[in-house]
């Protein structure tokens, strides 16, 4: 980690949403290939969502596109996935660079337990050992909270341990948290699995406000969470014992009217998985 | 990706390629780089201290190891002075495995025992509160239970023991002969400061780490078995005896060996008990005035003790350090053993 | 006595809207007794009869005597009386039932009364400890011709602060960093150093004191002096840490490590930012389980700290003297009687105080944790 004393502006100017393109990606933990040539370009502007039935290598895609799937032991990778043209692999950019500018929201909550409602939204800058004014601190502070739809919810409540919110809230605060460190690319890990129905709409929501200044890919198992947020669409399907791959990819409204391929019909007709 | 186009298989558009894994680089900071240092670091030093400590303690005992010979591991005398003397480590380490044998037949019966009362039978509040209550036995400094024991259960033991003695000597290790010589002990002060009493008190300091061992392991015992033991009408002994104890048996066997182990070093609480003897006969007489024990050796005569003197009882501590290591690794193993077909975290 | 509440009332008035049932207006629940009155009765009587029958042993025949003799004769007969009894009234198999849950029972009995015994004692004989002469003198004139309140232990009490600190200054860096390495970083060297960390928590630690004797003061590099005793009580300590740091640091959810990363956090931003601030209240208990550990070792000191009569308030020259040391030498060279004697269990009351509120201190800290476990 380069120890880069960046400032952080205080108001931030939008972002330009940056393409990420992976490319004939195979992924195996230990010996065992769960991802078997993947491609799929993810545009700027556009949620991208991950369908495909449990299993199916739709997180381990997901995590290989951020480097977390390195993480686990025995874990290997082939292919490339760049992010503008700089392979993220293989080019001489550091990982924790690369986890900064791809951030992720994972499927559970998990705000840091002993920090603060505020100092969760700025952990993400600690971390990456960038130092921030007091004065921009504040202003940064509800700034990601109004852009993870949670300002008005929580700006009594800043002091409050980032434990103490709800599920809903708890998953808003980590987006807000991904956000602080202006990340290109968000990945959205069933970022509403764990939520009731109401938490959903509100991060659905915030993920179209998003969209605008942030490229999203989501991975997720409700069909009609795919339909509502997300402009492309990629169907994950795995055989008996074959890794999983790429049935179809397209435009959401495509794939849900008219898909191309009859198990992706099936699919999102909710005939299997 | 490089992958290869075999051309001898035309009919498939693609075939199987021999796709090249990423070799994952990360290049870490500075910050990361000390950091594992630091941490590498850490680990190294809790080698090299445990190297250290046998490097040393052999290097301070050459003195004695030159001047007494292979005869240090068979004397059974301990007569030491600055520059010689008569020395060895038979009847010392004869006196502390007494102890500790003593301790551990004494402790690890009212372990399981406990074990199973805390995981079978306490309803959970009681179970809370003895599991608390059995750690603080592990609290209670050494030197307390040593003065303890020689202020107030010796009083009580020497009775005890007087009877074991009358009416059981025909079992050779109650079997008493008095200190003056005659046949049939009768005074009480016969029974003082022996090895009995400081297998009593070095049972009561080795019970929570035996019990905390047990107590892990029963508790893994697996619930489906013992429920089925249930509904076959098997009653809470049946299940104990046909599931838990027979799952648990690597933690009994580990357990007593862990603590066998911390028995054999107790230092402060035996020296403060028991009268010193090298008498072989005395010492296998558990019940009569005398025992002796390495740790209490050196506690007690250390502060008189210069030149071949002090290396002595650096040998001493050498051959303490190298038994009480063999048995800790013996029990470390038997309890991983144990475990692994649980396959839950401890 | 355990019982089970088997009805749960889970259906309110809503869920019975189109369904007309008859509810009675208050419901029975069932109570499952695990004792009858079969059984009390029969350890009653039991009871009675033991200690009856003990009684008679010991005043007839009395070949033994003492408070503990009349304990395990009674408890041996009384055994042995529910055996027969249950056995006559409910058979073979329920007999040796009950026989195994008496036993197991006072085998958990068996290990609290000594404890009471230690902690009733020791405040017994030396809660005298407690008053304000004793805290506050030390023993620098001190002779057996003493009065008691004209000696104390405020040099002990001192010595045993700062060298207990000293140990903790050097132990719980080095111990926090040997779990952080163990749990954060593994590799290939974590199974030697996990195996090592074990072996050294059982080292006898008057092995512990040698060893510093031997690097430190055999060669002549440093004096006997209250950093030495520190540093073989760190010995000590040191493994303490380390184990029960690596069983709080494995508390800490995955999650959040991968949250921190994923954010961009280094590695040891995520250690320092979020793993250890999440285990601060665990970290806590290690220490105080590490202190309490060595804060009543006396084996060491004996020969890396001596001890003194007088107070010495620099742990890095000169003599110093430890609680342990000051009740160990009361023991060993005060003889019998006498004054040595009170003073001797003023400072094993003094130790026993400040062993039960670190012993506490740590219980409330580690369910505060969360670590229900042994630590």
């Amino acid at each position: 980690m380069t120890m880069v004393e960046e400032r952080v502006p205080a108001a931030a100017a939008p972002n330009v949403a940056s393409t990420l393109n992976a490319r004939e990606v195979s992924a195996w933990f230990g010996s065992h290939k769960v991802l078997d040539r993947v491609s799929l370009l993810m545009r700027p502007n556009e949620v991208t969502a991950l369908i495909g039935p449990s299993g199916c290598g739709k997180s381990t895609f997901l995590r290989a596109l951020n480097r977390m799937h390195e993480l686990v032991p025995g874990a290997s990778l082939a292919g490339t996935i760049s992010l503008d043209e700089v392979d993220i692999y293989r080019d001489a950019v550091s990982v924790t660079e690369i986890r900064r500018r791809i951030g992720m929201v994972f499927q559970k909550p998990n705000p840091f337990p002993a920090m603060t409602v505020s100092e969760n939204v700025i952990a993400g800058l600690k971390l990456c050992g960038l130092k921030i004014d007091r004065s921009t601190k504040d202003d940064l502070v509800a700034q990601c909270l109004r852009r993870a739809g949670l300002w008005n919810e929580v700006k009594n409540r800043l002091n409050d341990n980032g434990g103490a919110l709800s599920g809903g809230q708890q998953q808003r605060l980590c987006i807000a948290r991904s956000l602080a460190v202006r990340p290109d690319v968000l990945l959205m890990d069933e970022p509403c699995s764990a939520l009731d129905p109401t938490s959903t709409r509100r991060i659905e929501e915030t993920i179209a406000e998003l969209r605008e200044e942030i490229t999203i890919v989501i991975v997720t198992h409700n069909m009609q969470q795919a339909q509502r947020v997300s402009q492309r669409c990629a169907f994950f399907l795995a055989g008996e014992n074959a890794p999983g791959h790429i049935v179809e990819t397209g435009p959401t409204e495509a794939m849900f009217t008219n898909p191309q391929d009859q198990r992706t019909l099936d699919y999102v007709r909710g005939r299997f998985g | 990706m490089q992958y290869i186009h075999v051309a001898s298989v035309p009919f498939l558009d693609v075939v199987e390629s021999s796709e090249q894994p990423i070799a994952f680089r990360t290049t870490r900071g500075r910050g990361d780089r000390v950091y594992r240092g630091f941490g590498y670091g850490a680990g190294w030093l809790t080698l090299a201290i445990m190297g250290l400590i046998g490097g040393f303690l052999f290097y301070q005992s050459l003195d004695a190891f030159r001047y007494e010979g292979f005869t240090f591991f068979t004397e059974t005398r301990w007569i030491t002075s600055v520059s010689g003397g008569r020395f060895g480590i038979a009847a010392v380490l004869l006196g502390t495995v007494v102890i500790a044998v003593v301790a551990l037949v004494l402790a690890v019966p009212t372990a399981i025992g406990t074990a199973l009362f805390i995981t079978e039978y306490a309803p959970k509040r009681i179970r809370a509160i003895l599991t608390s209550l059995v750690d603080l036995l592990a609290a209670v400094p050494s030197l307390i239970y040593g003065i303890w024991g020689a202020a107030v259960l010796e009083g009580q033991v020497v009775y005890v023991s007087r009877f074991l003695a009358d009416h059981f000597g025909w079992f050779p290790p109650f079997h008493t002969t008095s200190l003056a010589g005659s046949k049939v002990p009768t005074t009480l002060t016969d029974f003082t400061a022996s090895a009995f009493l400081a297998g009593i008190v070095v049972a009561l300091m080795i019970l929570p780490i035996c019990t905390a061992v047990m107590r892990e392991v029963f508790a893994q015992a697996p619930p489906g078995e013992k429920e089925g033991a249930l509904a076959l009408g098997g009653t809470r002994w049946g299940v104990i005896r046909d599931v838990v104890l027979p799952f648990g048996k690597g933690g009994i066997i580990g357990g007593a060996m862990l603590g066998l182990g911390r028995a054999l070093g107790e230092t402060v609480a035996v020296a403060l008990i028991i009268s010193r003897t090298t008498d072989v006969h005395n010492l296998l007489q558990i019940l009569k005035t005398g025992g002796n024990s390495i740790a209490a050796l050196i506690a007690r005569s250390w502060t008189e003790s210069q030149g071949i003197a002090s290396s002595a009882l650096m040998a001493a501590g050498l051959v303490l350090f190298t038994v009480t290591l063999i048995v800790n690794a013996g029990a470390s193993f038997v309890v991983s053993r144990s475990r692994s077909g649980a396959a839950t975290e401890i | 006595m355990e019982t089970l509440h088997l009805t749960e009332n889970d259906t309110g008035p809503d869920a019975v809207d189109d369904v007309k049932t008859v509810r009675s207006d208050h419901e029975n629940k069932i109570v499952i007794r695990s004792v009858d009155a079969d059984s009390v009765i029969t350890y009653a009587g039991s009871t009675a009869a033991s200690l009856a029958l003990t009684w008679l042993v010991y005043e007839r025949f009395a070949p033994f005597s003492g408070t503990l003799g009349f304990i395990v004769v009674a408890w041996l007969v009384f055994v042995s009386i529910v055996y027969v009894s249950a056995r006559q009234q409910w058979g073979r198999v329920a007999a040796r039932d009950h026989f195994v849950r008496l036993c197991v029972t006072s085998a958990a009995l068996l290990a609290l009364i000594p404890l009471g015994s230690i902690v009733f004692s020791v405040v017994e004989r030396g809660y005298h400890g407690l008053q304000v002469s004793f805290l506050t003198k030390t023993l620098k004139a001190a002779s057996t011709q003493n009065k008691f309140s004209e000696g104390g232990a405020l040099h002990s009490i001192v010595g045993s602060f700062e060298v207990v600190g000293i140990a903790m200054l050097i132990s719980v860096p080095l111990g926090v960093m040997t779990a952080v390495f163990l749990n954060e970083i593994g590799g290939r060297l974590a199974r030697p150093v996990r195996m090592l960390t074990d072996a050294m928590s059982a080292v006898p630690s008057i092995v512990a004191g040698l060893f510093i004797y031997a690097v430190l003061i055999q060669p002549g590099i440093l004096d006997a002096m209250g950093f030495t005793g520190a540093l073989a009580l760190s010995i000590l300590m040191l493994p303490t840490v380390t184990r029960t740091t690596e069983v709080v640091l494995r508390l800490v959810p995955g999650g959040l490590r991968e949250a921190s990363l994923a954010l961009g956090g280094s590695e040891w931003n995520t250690t320092r930012q979020v793993v250890l601030p999440t285990a601060r209240t665990g970290l806590v208990t290690a220490v105080v389980l590490g202190v309490a550990r060595v804060v009543g070792e006396t084996a060491p000191l004996i020969m890396t700290m001596i001890g003194a009569q007088r107070l010495n308030s620099n742990p890095f020259s000169g003599l110093q003297d430890a609680l342990p040391l000051f009740i160990w030498n009361q023991k060993i060279h005060g003889g019998l009687e006498g004054v040595a004697q009170e003073w001797l269990w003023s400072g094993a009351c003094v130790l026993l105080v400040i062993v039960l509120v670190l012993f506490a201190l740590a219980r409330l800290l580690a369910s505060r944790a969360g670590l229900s476990r042994r630590s």
